[in-house]
């Protein structure tokens, strides 16, 4: 009975802290650096580990009790096929440009990733739990599951990953002269993600839906090749 | 009642893919699979996308950063990261983040038609 008990706070235990997060996230509107930094995702993992250590909770258990979390994320990436079917129009008019960016965009992420971290004497397992950096969370947890990498540390480099790109990407733009919300948002979604892709959402609703289309995109590509790649390299 | 619709589309398009994922033995997570099969179907069903799945696709992504909550929190869990991996990490990240938004932007801005134009 008590574990039943123990396993609901847990749950709610997420919902507070998100909660949370989110009012901290409205509360500065005002200043995008520091609101991109101010993230769900950065604060609510924060809170709800800074609960865990101090009431001497293992993570397993926390995570027991949050499945119905993780199978969600499933069915959200599902989901993702419906905003891409809606914008997809925007393909077969941009075709080229398009899918142009998006081959070069996700194999430079994760090639560049890969390359950078070798040279910084990055281990094996950390090179495969990097792969999928720039792939929206859902995919990249499955994906880092699938070809050997640490799932934990996969999701952690997704989050890292979407708040640098939603914090350098507006400054990028505007330092290339850049103002057209389509490649603001195609872009973002390809290196940024869900954190971008909510960035991008508050820029106009043009470039959010590029955004998702990038994010979309990325993820559908990444998730089809880069499984094969690790076992034609690994093996 | 449009909510318990959508999300059992939703669900069983999951399940065929983890089906697929898990008997063809192919590396390729379940849940994309199942996004893949999704889009085809809505692609080639001619119609408008049902309301009610469109609806409850959009309130799960609005959603997303709730999902990956507990998933993100096991990054201050790890037990078996070295030390010496946090430099790789951050420094891969930063720095390819960088390059490739500024290199996919300025491609993407060479590739692309003017404003107005129809390509």
């Amino acid at each position: 009975m008590t574990e039943r008990l123990a396993s609901i706070l847990l749950l709610a235990l997420t919902f507070a802290a998100f909660a949370a997060a989110l009012w901290l996230y409205r509360a500065n509107r005002g200043r995008p650096t520091l609101q991109a930094l101010m993230h769900p995702l950065v604060t609510g993992p924060l809170m709800v580990s800074a609960i865990l250590v101090a009431t001497h909770i293992d993570y397993d258990q926390y995570r027991e009790a949050n499945q119905l979390f993780f199978f969600l994320l499933g069915t959200t990436t599902v989901a993702l096929a419906i905003p891409l079917h809606q914008q997809f129009h925007h393909i077969s008019r941009l075709f080229r440009p398009l899918i142009i960016t998006l081959i070069f965009g996700a194999s430079f992420a994760v090639a560049s990733a890969l390359v950078i971290a070798w040279l910084l004497g990055g281990s094996i397992e950390t090179l495969i739990s990097l792969a999928p950096k720039s792939v929206t969370t859902p995919i990249a947890l499955g994906l880092s599951e699938k070809i050997g990498g640490l799932p934990a540390l996969t999701a952690g480099v997704v989050v890292f990953t979407g708040v640098v790109g939603a914090v350098l990407g507006p400054l990028i733009f505007r330092w290339l002269g850049i103002t057209d919300d389509r490649i603001i948002g195609f872009v973002t979604g390809i290196c940024a993600h869900g954190v971008g892709t909510t960035r991008a959402f508050e820029i106009s609703a043009r470039c959010g839906a590029f955004a998702s289309l990038g994010l979309g995109m990325t993820g559908a590509l990444t998730a089809f090749s880069l499984p094969w790649l690790v076992i034609f390299f690994l093996d | 009642m449009n909510l318990l619709r959508g999300l059992a589309v939703l669900i069983l398009f999951q399940g065929i893919g983890e089906g697929i994922s898990h008997i063809a033995g192919i590396p390729v997570p379940g849940p994309v699979i199942g996004m893949v099969l999704l889009f085809l179907a809505l692609q080639f069903s001619h119609t408008e996308t049902p309301a009610w799945l469109g609806r409850t696709g959009h309130s799960l992504i609005r959603w997303l950063s709730l999902m990956f909550l507990p998933a993100c929190t096991g990054l201050f869990f790890l037990p078996d990261i070295s030390r010496d991996q946090w430099l790789p990490i951050a420094g891969a990240i930063v720095l390819a983040t960088l390059l490739t938004l500024l290199l996919a932007a300025l491609l993407m801005q060479k590739l692309m038609p003017a404003e107005g134009e129809r390509p």
